[in-house]
């Protein structure tokens, strides 16, 4: 069984998304810790891109900060050594197809597995073109999570009958981003996916209330959340750690 | 030369999010359906005819062709369509097929501005709503060009992330059609990005060597020895190669914005100086750093300031069939004032990247030979940015 699994093992997982290298990595390395130590089921890491179509502007500005920091896939891959030192929870890397493309495809997804990654999402990588990384995924015991859309409807029961890990299910049409309201009808998207496989399903995009993380985790395995963390981190930059942790503890709460 | 799945040997494909991918399947069927269909091409050929002004002329350049002394050489007239340049062709028919579709708003990115006038134009015509992105810093280079999209009734929104150019303005355009589908189509300027666009632009954009062909056997009774035309993303010189990838003896030659030089930063020359990615939905050479971060590049042209190449040009360069060479600022602003002195054509800083290669090529080619260049816009939008770069301000 994936060690995904675990994270939802606890009740309803939450998830935050951290991108690594914002402000540094040193904050980075105290932020996961603290929302691990808070109720952080799972942990996403952001290697940042030069241009990430998927996101909006909170989470655009945080791989800018992070590369213009001189951050690189390897000193990411040497802060995840460090964080499993004593961090258990499953964690995974949350990137562009370029980035592991460029590092060469083998050379990236070996290494994920030998510091201890245990998935890979990647927003521009859909279904029809996950070939290109889930064979050597496979081989090295990482899970290529898949993710469904508003707009995916015929498409779900496809994906979700080979997903692997968890389903990241997107909340709304855009960009990531915190949103006042999320209209999307996601019950009856959760229902097809349930219908079709027993992989966990967590909702993204535009959450950051404990509402509003309650309400999407009420009908799915948990909530992800992002740009409401990294808007923490722009405000109090190296000394975000504690204010990280009490906003994930007020989530984890909100949803257990 | 189109794969089922996209790809055009190892490259292209359809790399975005899975909230557009209902869309892009949607805009296949829909192009399969009409690519055919006798009434859809009998109303694109009028919009071609009657509208933007096809057949363009091919045109002999006798004086430059004496003044080069080598090969004789035609000049292929895209700068005299409606709005002054080749985008029209994609835009007439991309529009068309929105309408076909029921979409009532384009969005569209624009680098100098030329496929942000097209598509603002075609959406004037055909009474529908249009959204441009545009680099912060091209609305400045190019600020006519913004002037001109507003008069037509679209909406210019400067976009200010990443260099502030072309790759940003398609980034936010695809950012923009994740949050808006249903009644939305993305008018992609070039032959880039997810399957299907770099197969429908280019059918679209193949109308120029159809054209070519039927006018050199009409003049010359054979077919050119080299055809020549300026590469950003690729949608002119794909339409000026296409019908000629089947004729071996036609060498077919993409003119890169080699910038400042290959051997410097300041490029923007992909196949040259990039190598292979994943980037904008597609896989094709980027310019790229080594944890493959997509590079800032730069050429004077605004419309050749893009890091990727259409994914049909990097398989025709894998196989050899295309050849693809840089040409510096330096040697394209020469281009752009030889041929505004010898032949009375200001042709826009983009085309004059063809113009400067084949100044290099012709004395080397014997007199019977011929060489076709296709001019794929007009320069009155560059004269300004031109001036500045010969230390003249002149106000426009």
């Amino acid at each position: 069984m994936s060690k995904i699994a675990e994270a939802f093992k606890n009740g309803k997982a939450f998830i935050p998304f951290i991108t690594c290298g914002d402000p540094d990595l040193e904050t980075t390395a105290k932020v996961v810790r603290e929302a691990v130590k808070n109720g952080a089921d799972l942990v996403e890491l952001g290697i940042p891109f030069s241009d990430p179509t998927a996101e909006g502007p909170v989470i655009q500005g945080a791989n800018l900060r992070a590369l213009e920091g001189g951050v690189t896939t390897d000193k990411v891959f040497d802060l995840v050594r460090g964080l499993r030192e004593d961090v258990t929870v499953p964690m995974v890397f949350m990137t562009y197809a370029n980035v592991v493309f460029s590092y060469g495809a083998e050379k990236f997804i070996s290494t994920c597995k030998e510091i201890g990654i245990d998935g890979l999402i990647l927003p521009d990588l859909p279904f029809e073109e996950k070939e290109e990384f889930l064979p050597l995924c496979r081989q090295y015991d990482v899970n290529l999570i898949s993710l469904i859309a508003p707009t995916s409807e015929n498409r779900i029961a496809m994906i979700a009958k080979e997903a692997e890990g968890f389903i990241y299910l997107v909340s709304s049409l855009g960009v990531t981003g915190v949103r006042s309201e999320i209209k999307t009808d996601l019950g009856s998207i959760v229902e097809v996916i349930r219908a079709n496989t027993k992989t966990p399903v967590a909702i993204g995009f535009g959450i950051s209330t404990p509402e509003q993380a309650k309400k999407m985790a009420d009908i799915s395995d948990g909530a992800i959340v992002g740009s409401a963390i990294i808007k923490i981190l722009a405000q109090h930059g190296r000394d975000a750690a504690p204010y990280v942790g009490e906003y994930v503890k007020s989530m984890k709460d909100a949803i257990r | 030369m189109t794969n089922p799945n996209g790809r055009f040997g190892i490259h292209g494909g359809q790399y975005i999010p899975e909230t557009l991918m209902n869309a892009v399947i949607e805009l296949e069927e829909a192009y399969n359906k009409y690519k055919n269909d006798p009434e859809f091409q009998a109303e694109l050929t009028e919009l071609f005819n009657e509208y933007a002004g096809r057949p363009s002329r091919l045109y002999y350049a006798e004086k430059m062709t004496k003044d080069l002394g080598g090969a004789k050489i035609y000049l292929k007239r895209e700068d005299l369509n409606h709005t002054g340049a080749h985008k029209i062709n994609n835009v007439l028919g991309q529009a068309l097929l929105a309408k076909k579709m029921g979409k009532t708003r384009l969005i569209a990115e624009t680098g100098a501005g030329q496929h942000g006038v097209a598509t603002a134009t075609a959406a004037a015509l055909f009474g529908m709503e249009c959204v441009v992105f545009m680099g912060e810093e091209d609305t400045i280079r190019q600020a006519l060009n913004v002037y001109r999209m507003r008069l037509l009734g679209a909406e210019v929104i400067p976009v200010k992330s990443g260099t502030r150019t072309l790759k940003d303005a398609v980034s936010e355009a695809m950012r923009e059609w994740t949050s808006r589908i249903s009644d939305t189509h993305y008018c992609l300027g070039s032959v880039m990005g997810p399957h299907p666009f770099p197969t429908i632009v280019r059918d679209f954009q193949a109308v120029i060597s159809k054209e070519i062909k039927e006018q050199m056997l009409q003049k010359e009774g054979r077919l050119p020895d080299a055809v020549i035309a300026c590469v950003g993303g690729g949608s002119n010189a794909i339409g000026t190669f296409y019908n000629f990838i089947d004729d071996k003896d036609v060498r077919l030659i993409g003119c890169e914005a080699a910038g400042r030089g290959i051997d410097t930063f300041e490029t923007a020359a992909t196949v040259n100086t990039g190598r292979v990615g994943i980037f904008h939905g597609m896989k094709s050479y980027f310019c790229q750093d080594e944890y493959g971060q997509i590079a800032p590049v730069y050429s004077i042209s605004a419309g050749l300031d893009y890091p990727g190449v259409g994914p049909e040009h990097a398989y025709l360069h894998d196989i050899g069939r295309a050849e693809y060479v840089p040409v510096t600022d330096e040697e394209a602003v020469q281009a752009f004032e030889y041929l505004a002195k010898t032949e009375g054509i200001i042709p826009a800083i983009e085309s004059a990247h063809a113009v400067a290669y084949a100044r290099k090529l012709a004395p080397t080619m014997d007199k019977d030979k011929i060489i076709v260049i296709t001019i794929s816009g007009r320069g009155d939008k560059d004269c300004a940015a031109i001036a500045r770069y010969r230390g003249e301000d002149i106000h426009e």
